[in-house]
């Protein structure tokens, strides 16, 4: 005797189909809301919907990249003024270094655009979108260390343990995909693995919000989300089948318990199958035409690239996925400058610029907020013999680096700020890292002192006490 | 008039449903949240925050006049209090609290401060900083509902509410519930068997006996304490060092299994370290107890400032003591006076001061797999405590023996006369003063120790021929004395010549902390890469020197924490073949050294707390350890009783006054927690704070008379609590919310606060997957011991693994060490087991996980092999019984040919398989349900065979091939998919 749905729920002496108990359930107020929509409402009409964070771990020197300063040149091995040094820490590394000799920035620069931004002539792709770009060069953090600084930018405090910024984004926001996570997260490392950064999955963690707002990492090896292939020889049809007969038997406990949790336990599972479908839909990158594989460069082709997840993060933003989180590592060089720095932008430079170049093209920059750079800044003395080329190297700055923003209201073309004739600290336009969060989440529709959620008696936010929106920078 | 319409509107707004609009307003619960929530910001404790010299956290303040001359308060007269016309303001800009602080009041709220005035201003200290008094035993109208005297306060509540409990819920529920809620496994079919048989009247509490003597008990309690105390098996950061800290989580489980009463539980976690011991043993236990503040995270990251991470240590020491012990959050005052509570900034360092006195550097020093941070013991159980002993026994034995060998007069006269040579010899030495270079810091204890002989040219250069000029002349280096030297991952050289008349074999004799390495004349002659505390002649090396100069360059590198060496040269000890007795003598007196040296070091080196450093504690100015400003003492915050008069003022003098019975905040604090964990919500829901933030207590008398109970009445023992709440009707209800009246319920209560039915939650992810280890048979119940690394995907530590300090593959675990429970996984700080979701981060301390549910979960259950196997073996354990029964209906002894198992024949095995999840049996539907599964994966299978035999293979435990005489494969992989939905099912996933 072959079992049905329908006869079993006549048998078992509902006499109606699922879907219809499903409706009378929700009448009766015991299902969960299935709404993907909205959580919170925003506090203002948001500018963005989306972001990506481009995260380059391990610190990028500004001094070689972003920050032009023509002058050093005259002074180069000369020692740093300790006025300016002694303002700010350093790490354990260099606090105890003797000399501090000034080396310029390994590599000239150039002006790019219509805007004429300066940039190093290592990233002439970025320089060709720098007319899309809203560059900072007098940001500043307290952090001298990676993880703490790291975990300051993603959850607002040094020590881990609060919600990740795409956590609370995906809190404030909700989700826009049915079928994919809101958060997802893709990591990344320098080929020659000379950086040593690591991920933790605090980075993308929910603290103290419920988990459900936990980035995913999406992974290059093994199952790309945890778990998601079915068991060895359970088939996509066994398997859609044996899910009918267990949401069966959760719908019967259901109309017999009561508990609107087995409703929402039933919609997850469901979601899980869906899952198992559009995430190697994602993944599979057949039908990407050629020239939109050329934007990217050929390393769009290498699994687990930056480049292969610049273009992921694209079809993931396509999708509806409302933050994704890219970590790069790789710039953390304090004795490998001379031949690290080119490795690394030639890694990074062509596929960022072709991930804002592909979602302006497809008309998703106005509303997504792109946004590029690390943890803290770079030295501008050298660490090591600055009369050793090879070994060349800077330590961790907090006192002052740079970032840029694209789309998402952010102002196109523009430079905001400036540091001092060292590069050493902002010396107009000072703007924390609170301060660009404060603004990130203005961006989208928050206004940062107002979303909270409440933990140990507080109300906590991504900004902890501080940060003021930057004003000049949003368009 | 403005008033008039005040109190118009004020009755209007009656603060509960369906009270009279003239019942009186309780502060308490009224009013002191709206105030502490709106207020207090600006109005509160915090002095410098605070605005128009208006303070409203006390009746005092709140009823004498502000800056402006104002009364905020005036009880009974609506129209002469400030507060009233402030928050009434009809100009929106002028009204408090403003608009742009998010924290405007409703009409309702607005209301109910109006009447409190109106009605006297009633104000009373908050609850939870009053000591608990026992409540009388609430007056019930249905006495005969009660089973245990809490039930009394519960029903009363119900009973104002106009509800009624719900029906005590099956014996089959009830027995899965209590088993699950005191050890975290599911009963087995035998206990099921027998609980519905036993109709006599103790039959429950004969269960719950045996539930509370089971030795997963402690297992299953120790699970909300490892999320307290941040525990994991590795440090976290950069290079995220593995601990021996399991060693503390062992101990834990242990003191929960023998129920050491809460208030020597809190002491020595607290303070073992400082408690008084018997015996050496009993010493090495208590500080192990202590350990619970060395489970936090630890920076190792190179360049990490390590005054700066000290500081993070203290801070969140100080945070897991208020969390955990007095539910209390402290953390905001750490930067300024607390915004809510009366915890000043001084109150914070004064408590900070209890926890700056350990001897630690604030980053874990070293390399390789285990980072320890000083300071740590080593503990070991007694049997390989007992095993050292005897090696030290040993060790002595040899010493002897080369003392009995020198009784040989023969023997000893010709060391004598050599010696004699060699003290000639030895005089004629000329020894230099020491020359000490500058230390050496590098990211890591191996660089340091590597210094020397790195490839690094430019480093060998530096390290082995020291240019003259750099060597700094110590004359103060005094031989036969431990000098301090100071440096995490630092090497310190040191230099000296000396001249020897003639030919002459000298005895060099070192100590170091930690690691050495001694060149002569650009020769190495000694090293030894060991972490330990210096002391005299740890290690000697002979030496034979030509007459003429020579140099001795000595290297100590420290790996963390306080270093130091130790030097002196001796006449060489024996001559190298005296007489074959004692060179045999001296021989086996290195090996047993070499044994008992490598015994120490093979004990695990747990993290523990000591007082050895003494520090002065200042407040901080914001926080920042480089802005100290006033000196404080040690003490508890002054809004809270004072220390005892007679208790030390350090961990153990807060301890005392932690669980006395003047403290307020203890015992309450646990009975909420322990109610938490049974019922899914505190009676206080926020477990973390029993301050003015926190939630009002649903049900204040019973929260404090079981305090009080577990104080007096039990004698702290957290069993006898256990026990008192899972024998009550309260506990006992069914969770069920179906019909007319489960609807209502839940409109009205969906949180159960009110506690009108029993308690349904999700499990935690650990007990899902020991449920269904327990289930198929799987689980491995061994207690305790080192962490172990089930199934995880291979590349689950990736992202570690692009450090090339050490090796990050995970390493999978084989044998029975894959059916563990899910406590004694390995826990990477960093990266949480991939399949152990809800779980708390394990950074901070947490008492609370929210219970979420996402697709990734389902994709968890379904598809880790974790579960699919267990789905295997739990088909295996219904087929083996099936068969079982098959064979006694008669057919022994004959072959049987190889059957497909006939629809009927499933029967049997399913409903086996679904008791051993979910107890119960499966009605007619689930099982026509689950016949249905089994048939459509047999069709799948009939087809693919090879996709049965994948599915088979599944997991390391092997498959009974007996099973292939009676059954076929494709039944075997049929029954594994029904039973794998069996797991999935939200009643498995659930304690209901």
């Amino acid at each position: 005797m072959r079992v049905t749905r329908r006869a079993f729920l006549q048998q078992s002496g509902a006499g109606v189909g699922l879907a219809a108990l499903h409706s009378l359930l929700q009448q009766e107020g015991r299902c969960a809301d299935r709404n993907v929509g909205p959580i919170r409402t925003p506090h203002f009409a948001p500018k963005a919907k989306r972001v990506v964070v481009l995260w380059q771990g391990g610190a990028p020197s500004h001094v070689d990249l972003f920050d032009p300063k023509p002058g050093l040149e005259a002074l180069r091995g000369s020692e740093l003024p300790e006025s300016v040094r002694s303002r700010a820490r350093l790490s354990t590394m260099t606090s105890a270094q003797g000399r501090y000799p000034i080396l310029p920035a390994i590599r000239p620069f150039q002006r790019y655009g219509e805007c004429g931004m300066e940039l190093s002539t290592l990233l002439p792709h970025t320089g060709a979108i720098a007319d899309r770009l809203c560059l900072v060069r007098s940001l500043h953090t307290e952090a001298v260390n990676h993880a703490p600084g790291v975990t300051l930018w993603m959850s607002g405090s040094q020590i881990p343990g609060r919600p990740s910024f795409g956590a609370w984004t995906v809190y404030g926001l909700g989700s826009l995909s049915s079928n994919l996570p809101a958060f997802v997260v893709m990591t990344s490392s320098d080929v020659d693995k000379t950086c040593g950064q690591l991920f933790f999955d605090h980075y993308w963690g929910s603290g103290f919000l419920p988990s459900k707002h936990q980035g995913v990492r999406l992974r290059a090896e093994g199952d790309p989300v945890l778990y998601l292939a079915d068991p060895p020889g359970i088939t996509r049809e066994l398997k859609r089948g044996a899910l009918d007969d267990l949401a069966a038997l959760n719908a019967k406990h259901l109309a017999e318990f009561g508990d609107p949790e087995i409703d929402t336990r039933i919609a997850q599972y469901e979601l899980a199958f869906k899952m198992q479908a559009s995430v190697p839909e994602l993944l599979d990158l057949a039908g990407e035409p050629e020239n939109v594989l050329a934007l990217y460069g050929n390393d769009v082709h290498r699994e687990g690239s930056f480049a292969r997840n610049c273009l992921l993060a694209r079809r993931l933003l396509e999708r509806g996925v409302r933050f994704v989180q890219l970590m790069h590592a790789g710039w953390d060089q304090h004795q490998n400058l001379a031949t690290q720095l080119e490795v690394q932008c030639r890694d990074t430079d062509q596929p960022s610029a072709a991930l804002v170049q592909d979602l302006a093209q497809r008309g998703l920059l106005e509303d997504t907020i792109v946004l590029w750079g690390g943890e803290f800044g770079r030295t501008v003395f050298v660490q090591g013999d600055v009369n050793r080329r090879d070994a060349h190297g800077r330590d961790h700055l907090g006192s002052c680096f740079s970032m840029w923003m694209a789309g998402g209201g952010f102002r196109p073309g523009h430079v905001h700020g400036a540091s001092d004739d060292f590069a050493y600290h902002p010396a107009s336009d000072p703007v924390h890292v609170h301060d660009l969060q404060a603004t990130l989440l203005q961006q989208l529709g928050f206004d940062h002192t107002k979303l909270t959620f409440r933990h140990q008696g507080r109300d906590f936010r991504l900004t902890d006490v501080h940060g003021e929106v930057v004003k000049g920078i949003v368009a | 008039m403005v008033v008039s319409l005040l109190i118009a509107l004020a009755r209007s707004f009656a603060p509960h449903g369906d009270a009279p609009v003239d019942a009186p307003v309780d502060f308490a619960r009224d009013v002191q949240p709206l105030l502490s929530d709106r207020c207090f910001k600006c109005h509160g404790p915090d002095e410098a925050a605070r605005k128009a010299g208006l303070r409203l956290d006390s009746r005092e303040a709140a009823l004498a006049p502000a800056k402006s001359g104002n009364v905020a308060v005036v009880p009974g007269d609506v129209a002469a209090s400030e507060l009233v016309a402030r928050i009434t303001d009809a100009n929106p800009r002028k009204r408090m609290p403003p608009a742009s602080s998010g924290k405007e009041l409703s009409d309702a709220e607005r209301a109910t401060i109006v009447r409190w005035i109106e009605q006297g201003a009633k104000w009373a200290g908050h609850w939870a900083w009053e000591a608990p008094l026992a409540a009388p035993l609430s007056d019930v109208r249905d006495a005969a509902w009660c089973r245990e005297p809490l039930d009394r306060f519960v029903l009363a509540r119900l009973e104002h509410e106009g509800l009624a409990p719900s029906v005590e819920t099956d014996p089959i529920t009830l027995l899965r519930r209590v088993t699950l809620a005191l050890t975290g496994l599911p009963p087995t079919l035998d206990e099921v068997d027998a609980f519905v048989a036993d109709t006599s009247r103790d039959a429950y509490e004969r269960v719950v006996e045996r539930l509370l003597a089971s030795p997963h008990y402690g297992e299953r309690m120790a699970l909300a304490w490892l999320d307290a105390a941040r525990y994991a098996d590795s440090n976290g950061f950069q290079q995220d060092g593995d601990t021996y800290q399991w060693v503390w989580r062992d101990w834990l489980v242990r003191a929960l299994n023998e129920d050491v009463p809460q208030d020597r539980l809190a002491t020595r976690l607290l303070a073992g370290d400082l408690l008084p011991a018997a015996t050496a043993l009993e010493r090495l236990d208590q500080q192990v107890a202590s350990g619970l503040q060395r489970c936090a995270l630890l920076n190792g990251e190179g360049g990490a400032i390590a005054e700066e991470q000290r500081n993070v240590l203290v801070f969140d020491r100080v945070d897991v003591f208020a969390t955990t012990f007095l539910g209390l959050t402290a953390a905001c005052a750490q930067c300024h006076d607390h915004k809510y509570d009366p915890i000043t900034q001084r109150d914070y360092y004064s408590l900070f001061a209890f926890w700056n006195q350990v001897p630690e550097s604030g980053v874990p020093p070293g390399d390789g797999q285990y980072r320890i941070a000083d300071p740590w013991i080593q503990a070991g159980t007694p049997e390989q405590h007992e095993r050292l002993a005897a090696l030290e026994t040993a060790a002595r034995e040899a010493d002897a023996a080369v003392a009995a060998a020198l009784a040989d007069p023969a023997v000893a006269n010709a060391k004598s006369e050599w010696d004699a040579r060699q003290r000639e010899a030895f005089a004629q030495v000329e020894l230099g003063p020491w020359d000490a270079s500058t230390p050496f810091v590098e990211k890591s204890f191996d660089a340091a120790y590597d210094f020397a002989a790195g490839p690094d040219t430019n480093r060998e250069r530096v390290a082995v021929g020291i240019a003259p000029a750099e060597w700094i002349p110590r004359p103060d280096l005094v031989d036969g004395v431990v000098h301090p030297l100071a440096g995490d991952n630092t090497a310190f050289f040191f230099r000296r010549a000396f001249h020897v008349a003639a030919p002459t074999t000298l005895g060099l004799h070192f100590g170091s902390d930690d690691a050495l390495r001694v060149r002569l004349d650009g020769r190495l002659v000694l090293e030894r890469k060991v972490t330990r505390g210096a002391a005299a002649d740890q290690e000697r090396v002979q030496v034979e020197l030509r007459a003429g100069a020579h140099e001795l360059v000595l290297q100590i590198v420290n790996r963390g924490g306080p270093g130091g060496f130790w030097f002196e040269a001796r006449p060489a000890a024996a001559p190298p073949e005296l007489t074959p007795t004692l060179t045999d003598a001296l021989a086996r007196q290195a090996s047993a050294r070499a044994e008992r040296d490598a015994m120490r070091e093979s004990l695990p080196r747990v993290m523990v707390m000591s007082d050895a450093q003494p520090r002065a504690t200042h407040v901080l100015a914001r926080g920042n350890y480089e802005a100290p400003l006033d000196p404080v003492d040690a003490a508890p915050p002054a809004f809270l009783p004072p220390l005892p008069a007679d208790a030390p003022r350090d961990r153990l003098g807060l301890a005392q006054w932690l669980v006395a019975p003047e403290n307020p905040l203890f015992a309450r604090v646990l009975v909420n927690r322990a109610w938490q964990q049974f019922f899914g919500s505190g009676l206080v829901k926020t477990a973390e704070n029993l301050g003015l933030q926190g939630e009002a207590p649903s049900h204040p008398d019973l929260l404090d008379w079981l305090a009080v109970e577990l104080r007096t009445t039990h004698g702290w023992s957290m069993k006898a609590l256990h026990h008192a709440i899972v024998t009550s009707a309260t506990f006992r209800q069914s969770s069920r919310v179906d019909g007319e009246r489960g609807a209502q319920l839940l409109a009205r209560d969906p949180e159960n606060r009110l506690l009108a039915r029993g308690p349904r939650q999700r499990l935690p992810a650990m007990m899902l997957r020991d449920v269904a280890l327990a289930a198929s048979g799987l689980l491995v119940p061994t207690i305790g011991g080192k962490p172990v690394y089930p199934y995880q995907p291979a590349d689950i530590w990736d992202g570690l693994a692009i450090t090339k300090e050490r090796d990050f593959a995970y390493p999978l675990s084989s044998g029975t060490d894959l059916w563990r429970r899910s406590l004694y996984t390995f826990w990477r700080r960093t990266v949480a087991p991939g399949n152990m979701f809800d779980a708390s981060a394990r950074q901070t301390c947490k008492l609370r996980s929210p219970v979420t549910s996402t697709p990734l979960h389902a994709l968890t259950l379904l598809n880790d092999p974790t579960w699919v196997e267990a789905a295997r073996a739990l088909a295996q354990v219904a087929l083996q019984e099936r068969q079982k029964q098959l064979d006694s209906n008669g057919r022994q002894g004959q072959q049987q040919p190889q059957v497909a198992l006939r629809l009927a024949d499933l029967d049997a095995p399913l409903t086996l398989a679904f008791r051993r999840v979910v107890a119960r049996a499966p009605d007619a539907d689930e099982l026509a349900l689950l016949r249905r599964t089994v048939e459509r994966a047999r069709a799948s299978f009939t087809a693919d065979r090879a996709a049965a035999a994948r599915l088979l293979a599944v997991g390391a435990s092997p498959r009974d091939a007996t099973l292939d005489a009676t059954f076929d494969a494709v039944d075997h992989a049929a029954l594994t998919v029904a039973c794998l939905m069996v797991l999935n099912l939200d009643e498995a996933q659930t304690c209901e």
